[in-house]
């Protein structure tokens, strides 16, 4: 007895590791089709895929793998952030200390640090393109609604855990950057001081005093900044990921043409996948006869491919993509760190970073309508799309639908002209104060270069409605014209505008100080 | 009597859970309504903004003299003393003084000798700042207080 006890524990000891294993990989080892798909069946982190993946979906130009870019470039920036939490140091004495730490000292610190910046940078980038993508090619029509809108949270999470991150060195840049971050949450004030009601309703001093936990960018603010760029926002986003990727599952994966909903507009579910128009998706049946290149539950054979190896193999190529560019960014180009915050001396010209400038060249006409109330219309605007127009139109086509190319050439044009003309006019001939000195500030809010800007845009796209007919050729017309308009006014606060926001062909002709 | 005789509309079951879960609702809605009252601070962490400028003798009759790190200009005359807050009333930065007035580098906000607006986005002239006598006799500027443009404090 004594002896097959022994001998009992010692065969355990030798199969010690294959039993680990098995225990902890509920499939066979990927060597065939069906095996591989069992394993994206039965693993959590690949069964976010379904087991076969519509060949329409994979090839480059359907998404051009925009989505999985901006994931990859957040998972980029929550390794390099982890890392750079290690020396980081949120207080304002020691913050710019330990910044500088990280970039002189710090073995690696630099190419981190400045993988972080890029990653940041080209998240940003990644996430409007999804977007673009996203809109022309009209997949956010039903059963896709909603997640569009949750699409429209990643896109003010991606922002917000930007500006906030922006903050954290406590330089110069950063201090006057979130300075006027912050004030622009004060600026309903504008409005309440025209009113003469801010003694008794003040929505600006509030928002303001939340953000900052002061009446001053200061430790309060670093310590608030820090806690929602590490923890708060990032969280908030992992989580709204989940349901963004849940979603696509549900909704029947990418939208792509022939791909027909039920009238509900509701997802496949999984038990209907039977059903002669659905989408393959996980289910038992399925597992059995899930090898060659179509499955039964497929009504036209041949559009689909086993998730495992063609859309894992796309993905993992869309990261290497991303890792590999941010490294070479990050070897070539060092992350800006300016001198230390300075609340007596602001940088001239203190420009946001690329994706605010467009915001800030609006706020140069008003602080409230630029910065808030363009803004909160534009992503209201924006999140209502999928409920504003719901003709059915195939989705994967850019621009399907006849003579939508052309409402978008047209767009483009118009909102490249009135755009140019918003910063042309009041360069060259001056606004409202200009010409009427005593002018009241009431006016001076509501008609500015960017109100009115926001205006036209919208009578355009109404236009395009009446003339058309069509709510998907006005939405064409209308996020168009955003597009243009944000790239107009993107390129030349970034590149013509210099000390005093003063306009300026090139820097060469700043005046030197 | 009828009315206790009909059969219930609502299973008792369902009626349970439905209190449970209502009432572990609210208790977590009204903790949570409890605890966003915490980030917005009742006492503003700043040690007071009252500033201490020199004794009065410092600032004759005539002059002007930016104090940077206090953000003021403190102007003196025969009407007494001011002193003009020169945080931009637009979006916070600071203000250079030039020969017109004051400019602001950030969107170029122009005001007049007094502060008032010349131009660009600020909606209002700069903050005058009430100045007063401490106890030590020096001159104490209060940045939380505002008196009227052109207002000259008597110290
Ligand atoms: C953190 C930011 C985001 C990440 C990481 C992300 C990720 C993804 C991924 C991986 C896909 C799969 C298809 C593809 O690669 O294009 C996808 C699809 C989709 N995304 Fe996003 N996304 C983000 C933001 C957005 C935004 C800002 C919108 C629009 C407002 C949006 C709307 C959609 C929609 C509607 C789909 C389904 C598209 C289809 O069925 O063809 N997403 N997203
Ligand atoms: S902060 Fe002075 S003009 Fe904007």
């Amino acid at each position: 007895m004594a002896t097959s006890g022994t001998q009992g524990l010692r065969e355990n000891l030798r199969d010690l590791p294959r039993n680990f294993r098995d225990s902890m990989i509920r499939h066979e080892p990927p060597v065939s089709d069906r095996s591989r798909s069992q394993a994206v069946f039965t693993n959590l982190f690949l069964h976010i895929h379904s087991t076969r993946t519509h060949v329409r979906t994979l090839s480059a130009s359907a998404t051009f793998g925009l989505g999985v870019a901006a994931l990859s470039f957040f998972a980029i920036l929550t390794g390099t952030g982890i890392a750079l939490m290690v020396y980081y140091t949120p207080s304002t004495d020691l913050a710019y200390q330990s910044i500088k730490d990280l970039h002189y000292v710090v073995p690696t610190g630099r190419l981190i640090r400045n993988i972080h910046r890029w990653g940041a940078h080209l998240m940003v980038l990644a996430v409007m393109l999804h977007m673009c993508r996203v809109f022309y090619t009209a997949s956010y029509k039903a059963p896709r609604e909603f997640n569009w809108v949750a699409g429209m949270g990643l896109f003010i999470l991606t922002l917000a855990l930007s500006f906030t991150g922006y903050l954290l060195p406590w330089d110069q840049l950063a201090y006057w950057a979130v300075t006027i971050g912050a004030n622009i949450a004060a600026s309903p004030r504008e409005l309440t001081d025209a009113l003469g009601i801010t003694e008794v309703f003040d929505p600006g001093g509030f928002q303001k005093e939340l953000l900052l936990g002061a009446s001053e960018v200061g430790q309060q603010a670093l310590t608030r900044f820090y806690l929602l760029h590490v923890i708060v926002l990032p969280l908030a986003l992992a989580v709204l990921l989940g349901v963004h990727f849940w979603r696509i599952r549900k909704d029947g994966g990418l939208g792509h043409p022939g791909q027909t909903h039920n009238a509900a507009g509701k997802g496949v579910e999984e038990t209907e996948a039977k059903r002669p128009d659905a989408e393959p998706q996980k289910s038992y049946g399925l597992m059995a006869i899930v090898g060659g290149t179509s499955s039964a539950t497929d009504d036209e054979p041949g559009t689909t491919v086993p998730s495992w190896p063609f859309a894992l193999r796309a993905e993992l190529l869309v990261f290497m993509a991303c890792t590999l560019i941010c490294v070479a960014l990050g070897m070539a180009f060092d992350a800006p760190l300016k001198e230390i915050a300075n609340p007596g001396v602001p940088e001239n010209p203190a420009k946001a970073p690329w994706y605010f400038l467009g915001l800030q060249e609006m706020v140069s006409y008003s602080a409230f309508m630029g910065g808030l109330v363009v803004p909160a219309v534009t992503v209201l605007g924006l999140a209502l799309i999928p409920y504003l127009d719901r003709e059915p139109e195939e989705a994967g086509v850019y621009l399907g639908g006849a003579r939508s190319p052309r409402v978008a050439w047209q767009s483009a044009l118009f909102g490249f002209v009135l755009s140019v003309a918003a910063v042309a006019v009041p360069v060259n001939f001056g606004w409202l104060r200009s010409w009427f000195p005593d002018v009241s500030q009431l006016v001076v809010i509501f008609v500015n270069p960017g109100s009115l800007l926001m205006a036209a845009y919208a009578a355009w796209s109404l236009g395009v409605l009446a003339r058309t007919g069509s709510t998907r050729k006005s939405a064409i017309a209308l996020f168009t014209c955003f597009v243009v308009g944000f790239l107009v006014l993107t390129v030349v606060a970034t590149f013509f505008r210099g000390p005093n926001w003063e306009f300026h062909w090139s820097q060469a002709t700043w005046p030197a100080h | 009597m009828s009315e206790r005789l009909k059969p219930e509309p609502l299973p008792r079951r369902d009626f349970l859970g439905l209190a449970g879960l209502w009432s572990a609702a609210v208790a977590i809605g009204g903790s949570l309504i409890g605890m966003s009252r915490l980030p917005k601070p009742s006492v503003l962490p700043e040690a007071g903004r009252r500033f201490r400028i020199g004794r009065p003798e410092d600032f004759p009759d005539g002059t002007e003299e930016i104090l940077t790190a206090e953000k003021v200009l403190v102007r003196s005359g025969p009407q007494g003393i001011a002193a003009i807050s020169l945080v931009c009333t637009h979006l916070g930065c600071i203000v250079s003084r030039e020969s017109a007035g004051f400019g602001c580098p950030c969107h170029g906000s122009a005001f007049g000798q007094n502060g008032e607006v010349g131009g660009g986005p600020a909606p209002r002239g700069l903050r005058w700042l009430e100045v007063s006598r401490g106890v030590d006799g020096r001159l104490v500027v209060d940045a939380d207080r505002e008196v009227a443009p052109g207002t000259w404090c008597q110290v």
